[in-house]
């Protein structure tokens, strides 16, 4: 992706527990090559690896009681 | 498929209250009830929730032959008034569990090993008739999905406001029709065979069901309950990803096709967005400026678990007894039986 000096940073939300929040649209490369692709504007990427919908989160990263 | 866009007919009145409503909306000049009325009515109850439902919508779709200008009745108004201070009386009075923001957060974050709500019964046995009556019921909120929590808008400011936008931007399809949320959910009812049209199943809706979106409306109208609108829209949106995965397989068992499936898949993973933007941006940057909302927040959170608590347990205890949650049956194929029959209850 080129980089245009007029684009601010994209901004990315990281905390302690959940998802790593990104600005999309987003593409993500996964090891196997392929990759997956959303357009949200803002994008949940799970970092439990938990999830059913990898590399979105979907919430499995939860509490269970 | 083309939607019906024109206002639903007026509904039939379920007692005094909603009957006096639904004539002066059909300009009878007949007197509108009054606070002795208001206050003989179960706040819960067929009557005033039907009541306030009616007052309420022609803030959004209206009515067939109804003049539009009735939303801004000062009459209607008075009455709503009327009937809004026994619902909420009753919600402060039923619904509050006594805790802080943090705290009742952290509850819904919680997810239950063994779930025994509606959307766990349908995952696990749900028939495809109930898979529609539930379609039926939730249609008066989801073919105006996001509508209500728009309202908070213009009542927000910095983060909450820019959060709060960027979730609904997404609701409303991302700037493509076809990605509307209510849209996707017209497109899950052609899936069940029902009928798409905005309001049709207002006389078959209960009770509890109306008071599930009647809450919103009440919450999105009023700037005084700002904080309580973002504490039920946290709610909805926090509890909404786990729920969406069991319907998602409770359709898929079914076979209920593509675009019930997509309705909750795509709520899956954009709910799991939203309740991060919620939590953090709508409801930090809200207490972040307005601290003394708090209880207001809580108070939306407490009155939206009570009120879906009531209408899971209504849809449940019908079905448990073999009987439809709706007040008239639904058209079509109503009684085809999917998946085993449950052994119990
Ligand atoms: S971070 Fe949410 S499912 Fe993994
Ligand atoms: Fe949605
Ligand atoms: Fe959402």
């Amino acid at each position: 992706m080129p980089n245009d000096p007029s684009d601010k940073p994209r901004r990315i939300r990281v905390r302690r527990e959940g998802p790593v929040l990104v600005e999309g649209p987003v593409e993500v490369v996964l090891e196997d090559g392929t990759s997956a692709v959303s357009d949200r504007c803002v994008v949940a990427l799970c970092t439990c690896r938990r999830s059913r919908t990898y590399p979105w989160c979907d919430t499995s990263h939860r509490h269970r009681a | 498929m083309t939607i019906d866009q024109r206002g639903p007919a007026l509904p039939d009145g379920r007692g005094e209250v909603s009957a006096a409503v639904i004539a002066h909306l059909r300009g009878e000049g007949t007197p509108l009830p009054d606070a002795r009325a208001a206050a003989g009515a179960d706040p819960y109850g067929d009557d005033l929730q039907l009541a306030l439902y009616v007052c309420y919508e022609p803030h959004y779709r209206g009515f067939a032959g109804v003049d539009d200008a009735v939303e801004w009745d000062p009459a209607l108004l008075a009455a709503r008034a009327l009937l809004e201070a026994r619902f909420l009386d009753a919600l402060r009075r039923d619904a509050a569990r006594g805790h802080g923001v943090d705290e009742a957060v952290d509850d819904l974050l919680v997810e239950p090993l063994h779930g025994t709500g509606v959307s766990h019964h349908l995952q696990e046995e749900g028939r495809l008739w109930q898979l529609r009556e539930y379609a039926a019921q939730r249609s008066l909120y989801h073919l105006k999905e996001a509508d209500p929590h728009a309202w908070v808008l213009p009542r927000l400011w910095g983060r909450a406001k820019a959060g709060m936008a960027a979730v609904e931007f997404d609701e409303f399809g991302g700037g493509r029709a076809e990605r509307v949320h209510a849209r996707l959910f017209a497109d899950l009812m052609a899936d069940l065979g029902l009928d798409t049209a905005y309001g049709r199943y207002l006389n078959a809706a209960s009770a509890p069901t109306l008071a599930t979106v009647n809450l919103m409306s009440l919450c999105g109208l009023h700037r005084s309950l700002r904080g309580a609108l973002v504490g039920h829209f946290a709610t909805l949106e926090i509890t909404s990803s786990p729920a969406s995965r069991r319907l998602a397989l409770a359709m898929q068992r079914a076979g209920a096709g593509p675009a019930a499936e997509l309705f909750y898949t795509e709520h899956v993973e954009a709910d799991a967005v939203h309740e991060q933007v919620v939590r953090h941006e709508v409801i930090g940057g809200l207490l972040e400026q307005e601290p003394h909302l708090a209880p207001d927040v809580v108070f939306g959170i407490d009155a939206t678990v009570f009120l879906e608590d009531r209408f899971g347990e209504d849809l449940l205890g019908h079905w448990r007894a073999g009987r439809s949650s709706l007040r008239t049956p639904l058209d079509g194929p109503a009684t085809v039986s999917v998946g085993p029959e449950p052994d119990s209850d």
